[in-house]
């Protein structure tokens, strides 16, 4: 095909390969240090005031009558705190820094503030353009410090709202096994109908904590990477598990990781990403105070995960996979929500959650991928028999179900 | 016994004995409102007294002292809200052939950057590169001459308060950049005034900064006083069509940081002018203390007794006052979030001032 036009550019001479490689970006170079140089925007900038964009990240309450603002300037430029309003009062503030952030830059204010358990207070940041950024703490509750009782609490939380419920749900393996073949594919059908439900989720929670992404940070550009980095990272992964299972050849057993059991373990990697930022989301919550009834949201959340487990042990039912690759599954998928909950209840950052909430929904998006293509080697016409067309459906209702639950 | 009469010491010393198990409802009552003061003191709001630091805890004392902004409120190069409080513009003065005064201003319509709280600065309009613009001061029946040059960057007038012919009233002619114009009218009538542009969209010309305090006095004159200016002021530095700081004469908690001084049982006089945009009302309130409150000036036989009062836009009032006991007398808005965003301020009574310290008393005769 293309042999000869690549075997001919090595011979031809002139300048080395590498030169023309370092060309462009060369030229590049010289195009940005002329701009920066020239400054051509000049004029444009002078006749408008300066745009600053700082975002107050988090808010802490380490003992009472002390808050904490944790800002980052999110902005093109350098912006300068010059004086904090709570609750549409002057107070006086400590930085650990200078008050004029760079790019990108984070600072944390310290004030000596008499903050009412369980209220609502508003923290605004006035700059010396006299610009101001807020962030409401709608109930201000004493912050979590990282002691043995918290990281037991939030390890527990996320025991409850992970391990356990994913666990559960692997315990109807037994069940699947003892069912008829078209029967499995009902129920493989019915975790696309899980999945499905859980990636409009995943996506909804991206949104939602991309919200408080710094502007500099790209919150669009974070969620692209995500997604699009689990898809790719996930098919390759799957292609290797095939690949090693000895080619593509449909429902084979061979001597490495079946088929199903890829998928399996996929389906495990897909839920623990999307857990690991529903552990952040869950920890943050706890820790902000947002949660008044958390352990009925964690019962909420179990249930609601326990059909993840279901989902897990769907593509292995007309197999025989060792009893390890259960609990490897179940950790992989259980686990990150302990280790999400304690990073999101000791130091939630919209950013990294918002990257790990688009990681798990491109996951989740490649896995009903994968589980549908395992589902049409046996059925041409996939989901859409009449008995898998039900359980897709049913699949998205028990999941809207349970998901009533969690936003109780 | 009159326990208003008690020092702070006394009060420290009743608190001690407090502790020290002396029972009895009195002394304990005493001594906990003996710890209120100490808070307030202790709040740097209050000047210490040497030795009453003791009793004081360390910085995280108490949440007084961490309200307000960092930073100390300052001059701002061409204005100094210390000196503004008490610099009244009698103008050039001249006596025509038929023997009237005639005062005669220049008043300088400039665009500038003003610091409203330390480090946040507002790019305001102003007269003469000030915000509040310049008091001017002179009697009933004095003609008046105000030559105002626009160097700003929009179309700008002055219209003043009181009587006068409409062509003078400052709502037509625009005087557009680098145009001129002189108002030319009669003082009439004696009372307290304002003057601010009259330039459409009339909100952002006024609350960038153009407006001013306008006095006249009455033929007679009135009882020399300690007197001051304040004018109630704020600023949307975010331009949402909120205040983010409130004042008088512009400096967030300036008057907080640098209290004004004057005389027990002096005479004291603010010519009181309220030029907030946005809110409805502002308010004036006196602790410790009651002032008489002559609405607009105009009525030197009729008063109110009281220590706060309720001012629209653009309503103004001559209050004043005698403080009777020595020590910090708050002063601020009597809503409080208008206070707690910098309106807030404090009068020192002095047992004895020396002569030239605090608020000078006036009118001099040589001014007028």
């Amino acid at each position: 095909m293309s042999d000869e036009r690549s075997e001919a550019a090595p011979r031809r001479s002139g300048p080395a390969r590498w030169v023309l490689g370092l060309f462009p970006l060369a030229l590049l170079a010289g195009l940005v240090a002329f701009f920066f140089g020239a400054d051509p925007t000049a004029p444009f900038r002078d006749a408008f005031p300066p745009v600053e964009d700082l975002t107050i990240e988090r808010v802490s309450f380490p003992e009472n009558g002390v808050m904490r603002v944790h800002v980052v300037n999110g902005g093109p430029e350098a912006a300068t705190i010059a004086q904090v309003i709570v609750d549409d009062a002057y107070w006086q503030f400590e930085i650990d820094g200078d008050p004029t952030l760079p790019r990108l830059a984070r600072a944390t204010l310290e004030l000596d503030y008499p903050w009412v358990e369980g209220e609502l207070h508003v923290i605004r940041l006035v700059t010396s353009t006299g610009l101001t950024f807020d962030r409401e703490v709608a109930v201000a509750t004493l912050s979590p410090r990282p002691n043995a009782l918290y990281l037991t609490t939030f390890g527990l939380l996320g025991l409850y709202a992970g391990v356990i419920p994913v666990l559960v749900g692997l315990l109807w393996y037994p069940f699947l096994r003892r069912i008829d073949r078209k029967w499995i594919h009902f129920y493989l059908s019915l975790t696309v109908g899980l999945l499905a439900f859980l990636v409009v989720d995943a996506f909804e929670d991206t949104l939602e904590a991309s919200a408080l992404v710094p502007e500099g940070f790209q919150a669009a550009g974070l969620i692209a990477v995500g997604v699009i980095g689990a898809i790719v990272g996930l098919r390759a992964l799957g292609n290797l598990g095939r690949g090693r299972s000895g080619g593509d050849s449909a429902g084979a057993g061979g001597g490495g990781p079946s088929p199903g059991l890829t998928v399996a373990y996929l389906i495990a990697i897909s839920i623990g990403l999307h857990n690991l930022g529903e552990g952040l989301a869950i920890g943050a919550a706890f820790s902000l105070g947002e949660i008044a009834l958390g352990s009925f949201l964690v019962i909420g959340f179990a249930l609601h995960n326990t059909t993840e487990g279901l989902a897990i042990v769907a593509p292995v039912a007309d197999r025989r996979p060792a009893l390890r690759h259960f609990a490897f599954m179940g950790g992989i998928a259980g686990l990150p929500t302990v280790l999400g909950a304690w990073a999101g209840g000791f130091s939630y950052s919209p950013t990294l959650a918002t990257f790990f909430l688009a990681l798990g929904a491109g996951a989740i998006l490649q896995v009903i991928v994968e589980v549908t293509r395992l589902i049409r080697k046996s059925w041409p016409q996939g989901l859409f028999t009449p008995l898998n067309a039900t359980g897709l459906l049913l699949g998205l209702l028990v999941m809207y179900g349970t998901a009533l639950m969690v936003t109780a | 016994m009159k326990p208003d009469r008690l020092s702070r010491r006394d009060w420290l010393k009743l608190g001690a004995a407090g502790v020290a198990g002396v029972s009895g409802a009195t002394v304990l009552d005493l001594a906990s409102r003996g710890g209120a003061r100490d808070a307030l003191a202790a709040s740097g709001a209050m000047p210490r007294e040497p030795g009453a630091d003791a009793a004081a805890a360390g910085p995280h004392a108490g949440h007084q002292e961490a309200m307000g902004i960092v930073g100390m409120p300052g001059p701002d190069g061409a204005f100094d809200p210390a000196a503004f409080l008490t610099d009244f513009d009698y103008g050039e003065v001249t006596t025509r052939a038929d023997g009237r005064v005639v005062r005669r201003w220049q008043m300088v319509a400039l665009d500038r950057e003003i610091e409203i709280a330390p480090g946040v600065f507002f790019p305001a309009w102003t007269y003469n590169g000030q915000v509040p613009g310049p008091t001017l001061r002179c009697t009933e029946g004095d003609i008046l001459q105000v030559e105002f040059t626009n160097a700003g960057s929009h179309p700008h007038t002055i219209h003043f308060h009181g009587t006068h012919p409409p062509e003078m009233d400052g709502f037509e002619p625009i005087v557009e950049p680098g145009q001129r114009f002189t108002y030319e009218f009669e003082a009439k009538p004696f009372g307290l005034h304002l003057y601010h542009c009259h330039t459409m969209p009339l909100k952002r010309h006024i609350h960038k900064g153009l407006y001013g305090a306008f006095i006249v006095d009455p033929p007679e004159g009135r009882e020399p006083a300690r007197e001051m200016v304040m004018v109630m002021n704020a600023f949307d530095s975010n331009l949402d069509g909120d205040n983010e700081v409130y004042a008088v004469n512009t400096s967030a908690f300036y008057y907080h940081h640098h209290p004004v001084r004057v005389g027990v049982n002096d005479l004291c006089r603010i010519y009181l002018v309220n030029t907030t945009e946005f809110d409805l009302i502002n308010s004036f309130h006196l602790h410790a203390g009651m002032f008489k409150v002559f609405r607009t000036g105009t009525r030197p036989d009729q008063y109110e007794l009281t220590d706060t009062i309720m001012m629209c836009q653009g309503e103004r009032h001559v209050l004043e006052f005698r403080l009777e006991n020595p020590g910090m007398h708050m002063f601020h808005a009597h809503q409080s979030e208008f206070a707690e965003l910098g309106w807030m301020g404090f009068f020192e009574a002095v047992e004895r001032l020396a002569a030239g310290e605090g608020v000078p008393v006036g009118p001099a005769p040589s001014d007028v």
